[in-house]
């Protein structure tokens, strides 16, 4: 039973109707599987990419899709409703873009966009380090002007799509400060370590990116030197509310499968969804759910209409996150023992929603950024259309 | 080069299907779609649109239905068909095959006023009807030749070489168009639409016709004229629940090779 949407036109609800058709026929059938034996299913990001999801959020004249945040991250949570490590991808893609659409010069966006957004070329975000995890100001990858060119050194950690990628947003060092790059795949010297041995979104591949003096031009800088983590932190605010739509994606499945399985399942001769102490934990699920949405669309029309939307891409991502790890594990609560086997998908939900209170700024961290803002005291404002 | 693609709405089959009372398929209150089989047909078309390199290539999507039939056009269009034509009028409502094809061959004579037509490509059935006639009357009433079953199309200018897959034999057909060509669902998997795809459907042309329009008289279709008729329809029965073998004292084994055995299926 999936959600149910108000869109704001008949193209958007054409989109979605889209995305369930592409979820139900190509992503369904292969989620538990590809995730069972760890393959990251390029072919279908390849697909996704034909059907032009992969450039919703830019605009048309780049090879985008010219949608708002508020349509593209329900098609985003539609996909990971159904395979979360691909609904992670289709986020992490939009990221990978980000910096070039906002701080790249024109030429810049001509030469890589259309590509990039058209779903040729797959994305990657290297921003973490090892030892640099929550305060990414303490990287230590260098890139040092030579001639026309950057040479980077150093390691990125926990690159989504690492290895899989055709080209990675790449943050490093330089004289003027950290700075961002556009490095591609294929650069002699970049290399990927094995994929991480994750606990879940086992699909998407996830790894060390190290630079081994790879060379990149000048022209792949973008913006100047020292705009690095401004350029970060700022993709960041967009794709927290991507991780945000990804885990109500991952609570609406859960709920769907414990509904379902409550309809069904009977003990003491009753279906147990009758039983008033289940049906109460499945009607929390749902309320979690549904207000968890409701907080991430709340920031997506605040973005769509240029308002400042950081303090409520935390609060949407640590709700949102929240939520699917508390529905998740409800929902293997409610198969019971089924429920914590391998042959039902939601012990896989459950897996997968930890680290969506990881990724994209842990949920401490989205607790210090939402309570500086509060410090700031900017609130109260009303808007019109 | 005009390629007319027949495309018909049909009721859902993944969701609950009625009859009318007067025994013809409720189109009206369930839910519909383009049905499947003509999906390969859009495909191949848009194919030999994608294939023929500097020919401007026009593809039309023809369908004949009530007002919510535009659904099958729309879906064509969005897959890349160029332009769409709907044929709606009251007075065909419950047509049989006959009446059918001659409504689709009036629409199609009249679309090639505006230059020849030189293929008609058809799905090898409809997913609810299930006669696969039409396309072999439709030619019968253009005067063309038909080819049916295709799997596989090649074309040069007007000829085309046709792979059509039988239980005993494949043969390779050739013809000179204009031709009326039915497609399997083994001539290659249909595309999705893209998002680039339904926002450019909304600017294609659709045109929607009636009979008049066509210059058919009213009283040669619908289910008057039919030259057949349905007496009853109703349901088949839901599949009665086979035999359970539960295997308790090892025998299970035995009973299910005993089973299959009297079956003759080993």
């Amino acid at each position: 039973m999936p959600a149910t949407r108000v869109l704001p036109d008949e193209e958007s609800t054409a989109l979605l109707q889209l995305t369930r058709d592409l979820c139900t026929r190509e992503l369904l059938p292969q989620a538990a599987q590809a995730e069972a034996t760890e393959t990251f299913p390029r072919e279908t990001f390849r697909l996704l990419g034909r059907a032009g999801l992969l450039g919703l959020p830019y605009p048309e004249e780049h090879g985008g899709g010219g949608v708002s945040y508020e349509v593209y991250l329900q098609v985003v949570e539609e996909i990971a409703s159904v395979w979360a490590s691909v609904g992670v991808g289709v986020s992490v893609h939009a990221l990978s873009c980000f910096g070039l659409f906002t701080r790249g010069t024109e030429e810049q966006r001509q030469r890589w966009l259309p590509e990039m957004l058209g779903g040729e070329l797959l994305g990657a975000y290297c921003l973490s380090e090892a030892h640099a995890g929550s305060d990414p100001s303490a990287m230590r990858t260098k890139a040092v002007r030579d001639g026309d060119s950057y040479v980077i050194t150093g390691a990125k950690a926990w690159t989504t799509h690492g290895g899989q990628a055709d080209f990675y947003k790449v943050m490093a060092r330089a004289d003027g400060g950290i700075s961002c790059f556009l490095v591609p795949a294929d650069a002699e010297g970049l290399t990927a370590d094995a994929p991480e041995r994750k606990m879940g979104l086992t699909g998407s591949a996830t790894a060390t990116m190290r630079f081994d003096g790879v060379r990149v031009g000048a022209d792949r800088l973008l913006g100047q030197e020292g705009d690095g983590l401004r350029i970060a932190l700022a993709g960041l605010d967009s794709g927290r509310l991507g991780i945000a739509a990804v885990a109500v994606g991952l609570a609406q499945a859960a709920v769907d499968h414990a509904v379902a399985y409550a309809r069904e399942r009977e003990q003491f001769g009753r279906r147990i969804i009758d039983f008033q102490g289940l049906s109460f934990l499945l009607a929390d699920m749902e309320a979690a759910t549904l207000s968890a949405r409701a907080t991430y669309l709340h920031a997506a029309r605040l973005r769509d209409r240029g308002l400042p939307f950081g303090r409520e891409a935390s609060v949407a991502k640590l709700v949102a996150t929240d939520a699917a790890m508390k529905v998740t594990t409800d929902a293997v609560q409610v198969l019971g023992g089924y429920g914590y086997t391998k042959d039902f998908p939601v012990e896989r939900f459950m897996r997968e929603a930890k680290v969506t209170q990881i990724f994209e700024g842990t949920n401490q961290i989205q607790r210090m950024v939402i309570a500086r803002s509060l410090a700031k005291g900017d609130a109260g404002n009303l808007h019109t259309d | 080069m005009k390629i007319v693609v027949l495309v018909k709405y049909v009721p859902d089959a993944t969701a609950d299907r009625q009859f009318e009372s007067d025994h013809t398929v409720d189109r009206a209150g369930v839910p519909g779609l383009l049905s499947e089989l003509d999906e390969y047909a859009v495909e191949q078309a848009l194919q030999l649109k994608e294939k023929a390199e500097g020919e401007d290539v026009e593809v039309v999507a023809l369908t004949v239905g009530p007002e919510a039939a535009a659904e099958a056009v729309k879906k064509a269009l969005q897959m890349g068909a160029d332009s769409g034509v709907h044929v709606t009028d009251e007075a065909i409502a419950g047509s049989d095959y006959l009446a059918t094809s001659q409504v689709l061959a009036a629409a199609v004579r009249k679309v090639g006023e505006s230059g020849a037509v030189d293929l008609v490509l058809c799905g090898m059935a409809s997913t609810d009807a299930s006669g696969s006639v039409v396309p072999a009357m439709l030619a019968e009433r253009l005067d063309l030749p038909q080819v049916t079953l295709g799997s596989v199309i090649e074309r040069q200018g007007d000829q085309v070489r046709i792979k059509r897959d039988g239980d005993t034999s494949t043969e390779v057909i050739g013809a000179t168009l204009p031709i009326v060509l039915s497609v399997t669902d083994q001539s290659g998997e249909a595309r999705y639409p893209s998002f680039k795809g339904i926002m450019a459907a909304k600017k294609k042309p659709v045109e929607t016709w009636s009979l008049a329009d066509l210059g058919v008289d009213a009283g040669e279709v619908g289910l008057d004229a039919a030259w057949s008729k349905v007496e009853a329809a109703e349901a088949r029965p839901p599949r009665t629940q086979g035999e359970i073998v539960t295997d308790e004292d090892g025998s299970g084994a035995t009973a299910l090779v005993d089973f299959l055995a009297s079956k003759k299926f080993i």
